[in-house]
């Protein structure tokens, strides 16, 4: 019987959500009222939250790519500057590359300006980002500490605290009592690294990946935006030097704007288009283990031992190090980069000696020769790039969409993408955070 | 996991063994070079999804510098072959051309 009514009340439902759909294009907010009715209605009432439209044959702006970054940038193109007949393009899933696969961190204790201004911008837009997409990203400003294990390292980031200071970015140096106090697992005597301090940033921390991506999406498709998804882009028209449009597995498309933002695929488009980037694609691993009760509520990386880690809302624990060292598209890395970060973690958190590791994953990255993130024009009139954010860039997502929409609907970089162009590779003109960090996530 | 072979002390081991030292063949651009071609030597990499040449180091071994022709989406060594050259073997393009029909040698940077 029940079974019975549920099944008629869905059938009726999924018939009065096809007519609603077509009547009205806006979609529905969610709140705790939402909640409510759907409890109250065996959830059958919730709407797909982005549309899947064929593409049409020509948009003012095309977006190459529905990671975070694209989306952002497709989000802010219309919310700041009015521009909403965009296609976003995505071979796979949107959400399903580096957006889908990172630790999620997020943190603006960068030390050139430049990168300080762009992470804080995102930074900041991430504490409003829930109520701006009407989307819970699960923003959660639990504080990161970047373990100085080192006295290199502790003079580096007083260092950084000191610009942080002159940039306007919330940072101080803590000693080790004060580290302890914050994770009172972390084994601060060593032996080999032991803790001689850290760089604290308060409000910086973790949010949730997908829901990022889902809320920019669903933004943008209310916006009246394409995402078009299980669509690759296979070439670029150009003509006399300008973009004029793209090849896709799905036929060709024209626009008057090309923003490529595909991470570890940034080399394989510009190819296409017919020049070349100051950009090499490697595998970044992480992994989480069985879930356990909270034992730690900060982030914690550990620079010069190569690994970071973090507890998720469901207890795992979350752990990320570095990238593998050669030239890689499989989306999976080498097996001893787990082993060379477990170990060094193990020695500076031993209860998780005895944890049960549940999966690993790979991503893409995209590394530029300063660590520094690309965002430019191109040797292609109306063709723009987003890319290189490398290990880094989930912290970056709603700045650097902010910034790339400007720089696509004015056709110059604003202030905060100037610094990120290409130009400066021939100039020598870099924004060396390598040094400045040894794992950039 | 990679697998390499080292062609000078024929010792076969997986990764850990060598040192990845990235794109093989550049041109090299000095003192004297134009800003266009001296950028293009220092950064720019063709970065292929596909055939790729790159540079290694039998760090854990010999000791020696040499080349790797491999495919950066199946991680497939095609062969490795001696640093004393700026263009790779022949035997290692048929190899190439056996796997991957249709590729061609393209002169880099
Ligand atoms: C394991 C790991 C851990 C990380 N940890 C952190 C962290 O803790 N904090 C942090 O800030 N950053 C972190 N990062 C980095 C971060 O994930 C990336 O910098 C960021 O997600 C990049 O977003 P994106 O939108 O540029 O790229 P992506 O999310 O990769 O999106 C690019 C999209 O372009 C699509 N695409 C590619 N080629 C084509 C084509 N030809 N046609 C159509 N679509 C195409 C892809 O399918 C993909 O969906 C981590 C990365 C990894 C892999
Ligand atoms: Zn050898």
């Amino acid at each position: 019987m029940v079974v019975g009514q549920i099944f008629d009340r869905s059938i009726t439902n999924r018939a009065r959500r096809a007519m609603k759909g077509i009547r009205r294009m806006s979609m529905k907010r969610y709140s705790v009222f939402a909640i409510a009715r759907e409890a109250a209605r065996y959830h059958s009432g919730w709407e797909r939250a982005w549309k899947s439209p064929q593409p049409k044959k020509r948009y003012d702006a095309i977006i190459i790519g529905a990671g975070g970054h694209g989306l952002a940038t497709a989000y802010y193109l219309g919310k700041n500057h009015g521009i909403t007949n965009v296609a976003i393009l995505e071979k796979g899933w949107l959400g399903g590359g580096n957006t889908g696969r990172n630790t999620t961190i997020i943190r603006s204790n960068y030390l050139q300006d430049p990168s300080a201004a762009i992470y804080e911008k995102a930074r900041s837009l991430y504490e409003t980002m829930s109520q701006d997409l009407n989307m819970n990203v699960m923003f959660s400003p639990r504080g990161v500490i970047m373990l100085a294990q080192t006295e290199h390292e502790v003079r580096g980031y007083e260092r950084t605290a000191h610009a942080n200071a002159l940039q306007g970015v919330k940072t101080e140096f803590i000693g080790p009592e004060r580290v302890k106090e914050l994770v009172p697992i972390i084994n601060i005597d060593g032996p080999r690294y032991p803790v001689l301090g850290g760089l604290w940033q308060a409000r910086g921390g973790t949010a949730r990946h997908d829901a990022v991506a889902w809320g920019y999406a669903r933004a943008c498709s209310a916006m009246g935006m394409d995402i078009i998804q299980q669509c690759e882009v296979t070439g670029v028209r150009r003509d006399g030097g300008k973009v004029v449009g793209v090849d896709t597995t799905k036929g060709a498309i024209e626009c008057n704007k090309l923003g490529v933002v595909v991470a570890g695929h940034s080399g394989v488009i510009s190819e296409m288009a017919g020049f070349r980037l100051p950009i090499e694609s490697v595998a970044l691993q992480a992994l989480v283990s069985e879930p356990i009760k909270p034992c730690m509520d900060v982030v914690v990386m550990a620079n010069t031992v190569h690994g970071y880690m973090s507890q998720s809302d469901k207890g795992e624990m979350v752990i990320g190090g570095g990238t593998d060292g050669f030239n890689n598209y499989t989306q999976r890395g080498s097996f001893h980069h787990v082993e060379e970060t477990v170990r060094a973690l193990i020695e500076t958190f031993p209860i998780i000696s005895r944890l049960k590791m549940l999966r690993q994953w790979g991503g893409i990255v995209d590394v530029t020769g300063d660590r520094s993130p690309i965002i430019s024009k191109t040797p292609v009139d109306g063709m723009f790039i987003n890319c290189g954010w490398g290990t880094g860039g989930f912290k970056a997502i709603p700045g650097s969409g902010w910034a790339m929409a400007e720089m696509i609907a004015k056709g110059e970089p604003g202030a905060l993408a100037a610094e990120f162009g290409m130009d400066r590779f021939v100039e020598g003109r870099f924004i060396d955070e390598s040094v400045a960090a040894g794992v950039a996530h | 996991m990679l697998i390499l072979t080292c062609p000078y002390c024929g010792v076969s081991g997986e990764e850990t063994e060598f040192h990845a030292g990235g794109e093989a063949h550049l041109k090299r651009f000095g003192p004297g070079s134009s800003d266009a071609d001296f950028e293009s030597y220092l950064f720019h990499r063709e970065n292929p999804k596909g055939v790729h040449f790159e540079r290694w180091r039998h760090v854990s071994g010999c000791g020696k510098w040499f080349h790797a022709a491999r495919c950066t989406t199946t991680l497939e060594v095609f062969g490795t072959y001696t640093a004393q050259t700026s263009e790779p073997p022949q035997s290692i393009k048929d190899a190439i051309t056996a796997k991957r029909p249709g590729w061609t040698w393209r002169d880099f940077a």
